[in-house]
């Protein structure tokens, strides 16, 4: 530091007292930055070296304490304490800054579907642990005890706003969505399902990618997913995508970039490879928006940005669209 | 309302009129003769001036700053217009805008260049001059409208695709070919209609339509007349004479059989009422559709195909 520090001396750059730090940053004259070439890329140097890191942050016991259990809710993006009933009925949107929390396959389907509409499709399904991977089975059970699912994917037929379609919900709280075969399977059968009835199909993802106790088996539900919906598009089928918080690895390079239309929600973290894994092979820093939703859509990878509280009126009126025009008057 | 050159005199005089009004409720004075002598002046100078039409006054109004574009448009002519970004593959251009609506209830897919409406706008729109990608957005609705047994509409209104260092890198050309080429093939009525101005390939990469039809005072051409008159006699300033030699407005158009319709306009242009505008493009819209969705696929593909075959002119000996 003390070298940086000489080096602004003299080379002119003003002065720098510790602890002004951040406003010495803000407030230094833009134009002194591109006319003094040789100092520009020092300073410059010193920030991208100090500029905090924005991985994702363990909160620390006390913090979670502050919340009592249940009744209250703190958003993760603006820290505002609410009650949890009403971030409920909001469909999890943060009422202070419209952060959108994460929301488990129930909770989606509820905010999604009308009322006693929703059957479910393969619910029993599990997994066998294949490969006899140590110590799968033991967390196997675990998610399913603490999530009251079987696998890290719902899928079944219902309605929006009286319009039928299959459906399939990935559950980020069981192995973190991640897909091995079983994922895979329930998925394909329900592409299946949706081109043996003629239905739209819509698909939520929410996952880290394929699940690695399951090797190459979980690897290749990448393809079966992906054959499964050329099958489906060709015979015509209608295939929406949903991405949400986070879709990334090989299920955002299979079925969750395949739709004839993907939206996501807003924030969302979409991407194949990790921000980490990256940055440190590329030896960059990525810019702060790096694998949104709205980088993706700048990048034209996605249709559309959809907020939670739109979501269903959107996806009955894109259904809607593709269902009429057969019996007009003229 | 800022007036062109050649239709100043009209824009002049209603104003003059409006003082008049205004002048006579404010002091109480009766001036209805003098109101009716020049409201008669004027009826006549519109005639006059309209009737007579040079093609460099209609490239004006093409490019008046506030004539309407595609996104101006759309809300006049469809319901539920849900509008769709991005090619997919590099970006979302916003020189061009698509998206999947109804007309009169029919399901169709909507796409047209779209320009700026101030200086931000403009810079965000490029000035309604795409780059690849905008003309892969608008392959990719297509394709997708092709898939759901869609009509396509189209608008035309562009100066001409990007001549940029970023836009010749991501594959201007192909870009636009591709569209030509998949256009043939695209097995659901085709709609073009050409709202100001039809720059070249930037153009024509939106129009392989089996209906070509245009705004009266619109044009399409191969190149801006300017560019036509630096090219051939090193002088762009002699770009009026070029517009008169290149039969580049709706009238010349339709004579040479390039377009099928010609959507009349408001009189002095589109930009003094849009909703009048729109009503007359709906009409057209609308019976270009009934005859377009009793054909079938086959004939749909062989008529666009014929229209195009037959265009070009040659001796042969």
């Amino acid at each position: 530091m003390s070298i940086i520090l000489n080096t602004l001396q003299s080379s002119g750059a003003l002065y720098r007292s510790s602890g002004e730090k951040d406003s010495f940053i803000n407030t230094f004259p833009n134009k002194l930055i591109v006319k003094n070439g040789e100092a520009s890329t020092l300073i410059k140097d010193i920030f991208s070296k100090t500029k905090k890191k924005k991985y994702a942050t363990i909160p620390s016991e006390t913090a979670k304490a502050e919340v009592p259990e249940g009744v209250m809710t703190k958003c993760t993006n603006c820290k505002k304490i609410m009650y949890t009933r009403e971030l409920q009925k909001n469909l999890k949107v943060c009422l202070n800054c419209g952060y959108h929390l994460p929301m488990n396959s129930k909770e989606r389907l509820a905010s999604l579907i009308d009322e006693n509409t929703f059957q479910e499709l393969n619910q029993e399904m599990k997994t066998g642990n294949p490969l006899q991977f140590p110590g799968y089975e033991e967390k196997i059970i675990g998610d399913q005890q603490k999530t009251k699912l079987n696998e890290a994917v719902v899928t079944g037929t219902g309605n929006i706003n009286g319009l039928k379609v299959v459906i399939a919900v990935m559950d980020s709280t069981f192995r973190m969505g991640s897909m091995g075969s079983v994922v895979g399977e329930k998925i394909t059968l329900a592409i299946e399902k949706a081109d043996e009835l003629s239905l739209p199909f819509i698909i939520f993802t929410a996952s880290g990618g394929a699940r690695m106790q399951e090797g190459v088996l979980s690897l290749m539900q990448m393809a079966k997913t992906s054959i499964a919906l050329k099958k489906f598009s060709d015979n015509g089928g209608l295939y929406i995508t949903v991405m949400t918080h986070p879709t990334t690895g090989g299920v955002s390079a299979s079925f969750a970039s395949l739709g004839d239309y993907n939206f996501a929600e807003p924030g969302a973290l979409i991407g194949f490879a990790g921000r980490r894994i990256i940055e440190q092979t590329i030896g960059e820093d990525l810019p702060e928006d790096f694998q949104t939703a709205e980088f993706l859509l700048k990048h034209g990878q996605l249709d559309a940005v959809i907020p939670r509280l739109e979501m269903k009126e959107k996806l009955h009126m894109i259904v809607e669209m593709h269902q009429s025009g057969g019996d007009l008057e003229w | 309302m800022v007036g062109l050159d050649f239709d100043k005199p009209i824009i002049e005089l209603k104003d003059k009129i409006k003082e008049l009004n205004e002048f006579s409720i404010k002091a109480n004075v009766d001036l209805s003769a003098e109101i009716e002598k020049l409201e008669n002046r004027l009826a006549k100078l519109e005639k006059e001036i309209y009737d007579n039409m040079k093609p460099w006054d209609r490239v004006q109004i093409a490019r008046h700053p506030n004539r309407p574009t595609t996104l101006d448009y759309i809300p006049y002519l469809f319901a539920d217009f849900f509008e769709v970004h991005g090619d997919r593959t590099f970006g979302d251009d916003e020189a061009i805008v698509g998206g999947i609506a109804k007309f009169k209830g029919l399901p169709v897919t909507v796409i047209g260049h779209q320009r700026g409406k101030d200086t931000k706008e403009n810079i965000r729109r490029n000035f309604g001059m795409p780059h690849p990608e905008g003309y892969r957005k608008a392959l990719r609705l297509m394709k997708q409208a092709d898939k759901f047994k869609r009509p396509i509409i189209c608008f035309i209104d562009t100066k001409g695709a990007y001549p940029g260092k970023a836009a010749e890198e991501r594959g201007q050309s192909e870009a636009i070919a591709k569209n030509l080429f998949e256009m043939a093939a695209l097995k659901v009525p085709v709609i073009c209609i050409v709202i100001g101005e039809g720059g070249s390939g930037g153009a024509l990469a939106l129009g392989v339509g089996n209906y070509i039809h245009m705004l009266e005072n619109s044009t399409f051409s191969v190149i801006s007349p300017e560019g036509a008159a630096s090219i051939l006699w090193k002088d762009a300033n002699q770009a009026k004479q070029a517009a008169e030699k290149m039969k580049i407005t709706a009238p010349d158009l339709k004579e040479l059989g390039i377009i099928d319709e010609i959507i009349p306009e408001v009189k002095g242009g589109a930009h003094h009422n849009v909703q009048e505008q729109a009503e007359a493009i709906e009409e057209i819209l609308f019976q270009s559709l009934k005859t377009l969705r009793n054909k079938s696929e086959q004939e749909l593909i062989e008529e666009r195909y014929r229209k195009f075959k037959n265009m070009g002119a040659y001796l042969n000996v």
